[in-house]
């Protein structure tokens, strides 16, 4: 838990500090409420670990989400039966991941290449499709995030259930390890044995069917699709997995603290909103945020002490 | 605890405290007896579709001004970017602020719907300004639009027609090819064209600039080449307006410009006086025409304090006066139309800054 200490602290501050500059603020259903808008981003961000542990990115996701949210809502606006539309989001979004996947491999290119392309292919055909207009579905499919139990909405159930079952493939299962191994060195676990490319295709595999499961809330949630949702969604899940702990370049995890990250920002953002704190304000300090997460991982007390003493004059 | 940490949160405390008291308003007016008259006003809180836009600060300022005669405690909140649901989480923070009237320029026709409805429920006013919830006009009380869409091409073309005798070729340089408002007015504009009025007037192309300044540019230039004896151009859109003015002014081919030829190129459209504001003074645009943003804030403030004291009628056809304004009327769908085109010159653009 020690490693997880950053943000739950700062989160803890946020609180404190919210609750002091806005009276409205301390109010459990208002903020449930208000991590459940952006409970897709922090699903995605779970499943994004698997891809960022194993020494990859995917900034198609997105993107990924929102065109299987069309396309869904295609099918529903035809009147397929809903089970059958949802099931078929989840595999249009779980073989858009794992197109990631394979084309990375197969090229043996790098993901944040090929993840680019595909964000600019997955949104541009979500605009090829729909133009400037939008598909509404039906009345009674709308609403998921309102649905609570045990005092949680849908979506942050899903959320958190995410982060059990992630946390435990990632720590104890032989798959998880893996990923780990691949994330550290690609070319020592190549040589113990370890079927990197298939690591890596089962990481965006991974990902593609949570951007599914996401896509699915985010209908629900707005009761529309259009092309332009969740534009630049992808930077702030990244946010949330560095912030978490994770490192970007692979060979870790921190799958709780990916969610604690998520409750960190939900938490800031709403402070700073329902403060009325203004647009340029809150980017700011989000981004005054990141850094401030990273160098409290890179610089310890300690660190700083050593090297001045160590760059000091030499007693003679 | 690693001291690193402990430091971080002090420091990320004080931020927070500090950016409190950058945010537009204090939470002050809330408490009761505050102010005396805090009881009376009513709270409404103006969304507009993104941050740092001149053009919504003179929105705000129509609620501004009348703010104290209309008892309005006004604030503003703008989303973090123009992203169709950027502005979901402004709308929850500000209902829970206690705002009783939230005035929304929509960044997307329906991706609001259900936030804007879970705030009506809680008995928020909803009011959509400068642009609407086209086809989803239940999820919101009344919409207040600039001017009336349908007399912007039949003033355009008279705006150029009366400063070319109402002869000549022209031509019209729009934004994209599929952007609705624009193709509508580029409708109207033909069927103006073919009164007996504007008979010898000769609409030769349209071309589109997709609101991008290299391609209007470049655009305007082969309208130039193209058609020798063009003698008018208008552009319905700022950043085609702005581009062409551009042209003009560098090739110097305006009325009374050196090389300017049968009277020179009289250029005329739509656009914001601060883009406008350079050609206007140099002379190379004579008059060009957009509405007040003003007027949406002052009209929409008002509405907002007669619907929250329950003293307006929203069935259509109900007339109504907003003191110092004049009469306005519940149009079809809820619409109150805010103001009309003001056209710009030399004389009176400096009275308007956005």
């Amino acid at each position: 838990m020690r490693r997880n200490l950053t943000p739950l602290l700062l989160s803890l501050v946020v609180l404190i500090v919210g609750s002091r500059i806005s009276p409205h603020f301390l109010d459990f259903a208002y903020l449930r409420d208000s991590a459940t808008l952006l409970a897709e981003i922090g699903i995605i961000a779970i499943a994004m670990n698997f891809v960022i542990s194993a020494g990859q990115i995917d900034l198609s996701v997105g993107s990924n989400m929102v065109l299987t949210a069309c396309l869904t809502a295609k099918m529903l606006a035809a009147g397929l039966p809903p089970i059958v539309c949802f099931a078929s989001g989840l595999v249009i979004a779980t073989l858009l991941g794992y197109l990631n996947g394979v084309l990375i491999t197969f090229f043996k290119a790098p993901s944040f290449l090929i993840t680019v392309a595909t964000l600019a292919i997955f949104r541009g055909a979500a605009k090829a499709m729909l133009g400037p207009t939008s598909v509404k579905i039906p009345a009674d499919l709308i609403g998921i995030d309102t649905v609570t139990a045990g005092g949680l909405t849908v979506p942050l159930l899903i959320l958190l259930m995410l982060t059990v079952m992630a946390t435990f493939v990632l720590n104890k299962t032989v798959f998880g390890r893996w990923v780990i191994a691949v994330g550290a060195n690609p070319r020592t676990a190549l040589f113990s044995g370890v079927p990197v490319e298939r690591v890596i295709r089962s990481t965006f595999l991974i990902t593609g069917f949570c951007c599914g499961i996401a896509s699915l809330l985010l209908l629900s949630r707005l009761g529309v699709a259009r092309s332009d949702l969740a534009m630049g969604s992808e930077l702030d899940i990244i946010t949330i997995v560095v912030v978490g702990g994770t490192a970007i370049q692979g060979g870790s995890a921190n799958v709780v603290g990916s969610l604690l990250a998520f409750f960190l920002l939900t938490l800031l953002r709403t402070a700073m909103g329902v403060a009325s704190v203004t647009a340029e304000y809150q980017m700011t300090i989000i981004g005054i945020l990141l850094i401030a997460v990273v160098l409290a991982k890179r610089v310890s007390f300690q660190s700083i002490v050593k090297k001045f003493k160590s760059s000091g004059p030499k007693p003679t | 605890m690693k001291p690193s940490t402990l430091a971080l949160g002090i420091s990320l405390l004080a931020l927070i405290a500090v950016s409190g008291c950058g945010s537009t308003k204090t939470d002050t007016s809330t408490t009761p007896g505050a102010t005396p008259t805090a009881g009376a006003k009513t709270k409404i809180v103006f969304i507009p579709k993104s941050a740092g836009n001149p053009y919504f600060t003179q929105v705000e300022s129509g609620f501004k001004k009348n703010a104290d005669q209309f008892g309005i405690d006004f604030s503003s909140q703008a989303p973090s970017s123009a992203d169709a649901t950027s502005q979901l989480a402004v709308i929850k923070d500000q209902a829970q602020r206690g705002e009783e009237v939230i005035v929304i320029a929509p960044n997307s026709p329906d991706a609001l719907n259900e936030a804007l409805d879970q705030v009506v429920a809680k008995g928020v006013i909803v009011i959509t300004a400068d642009s609407d919830l086209t086809g989803n006009e239940s999820h919101r009380s009344v919409g207040v639009l600039p001017v009336d869409f349908t007399t912007i091409g039949p003033e355009q073309v008279e705006l150029l027609g009366s400063q070319i005798n109402y002869e000549g070729e022209i031509a019209i340089l729009s934004a994209t090819s599929d952007a609705p408002n624009q193709n509508a007015w580029i409708e109207s504009m033909k069927t103006t064209l073919a009164e007996p009025k504007y008979a010898k007037m000769k609409l030769v192309e349209v071309v589109y600039g997709d609101d991008e300044p290299q391609k209007s540019t470049t655009e305007t230039e082969a309208l130039l080449t193209k058609h020798a004896n063009l003698r008018g151009i208008i552009a319905p859109t700022s950043v085609g307006l702005a581009a062409a003015a551009q042209v003009l002014g560098q090739k110097e081919i305006a009325p009374g410009a050196k090389n300017a030829k049968n009277g020179g190129l009289v250029l005329t459209g739509l656009g914001t006086p601060n883009e406008l504001r350079k050609a206007v003074k140099a002379g190379v645009v004579a008059k060009f025409q957009l509405w007040d943003p003003a007027d949406i804030g002052t009209v929409a403030g008002y509405l907002g304090t007669q619907l929250k004291a329950k003293k307006l009628d929203l069935k259509v056809g109900t007339k109504f006066d907003v003191p110092g304004k004049g009469s306005f009327e519940i149009k079809e769908k809820q619409i109150v139309i805010a103001g009309k085109l003001v056209t710009f010159t030399k004389e009176n653009i400096d009275q308007y800054q956005y």
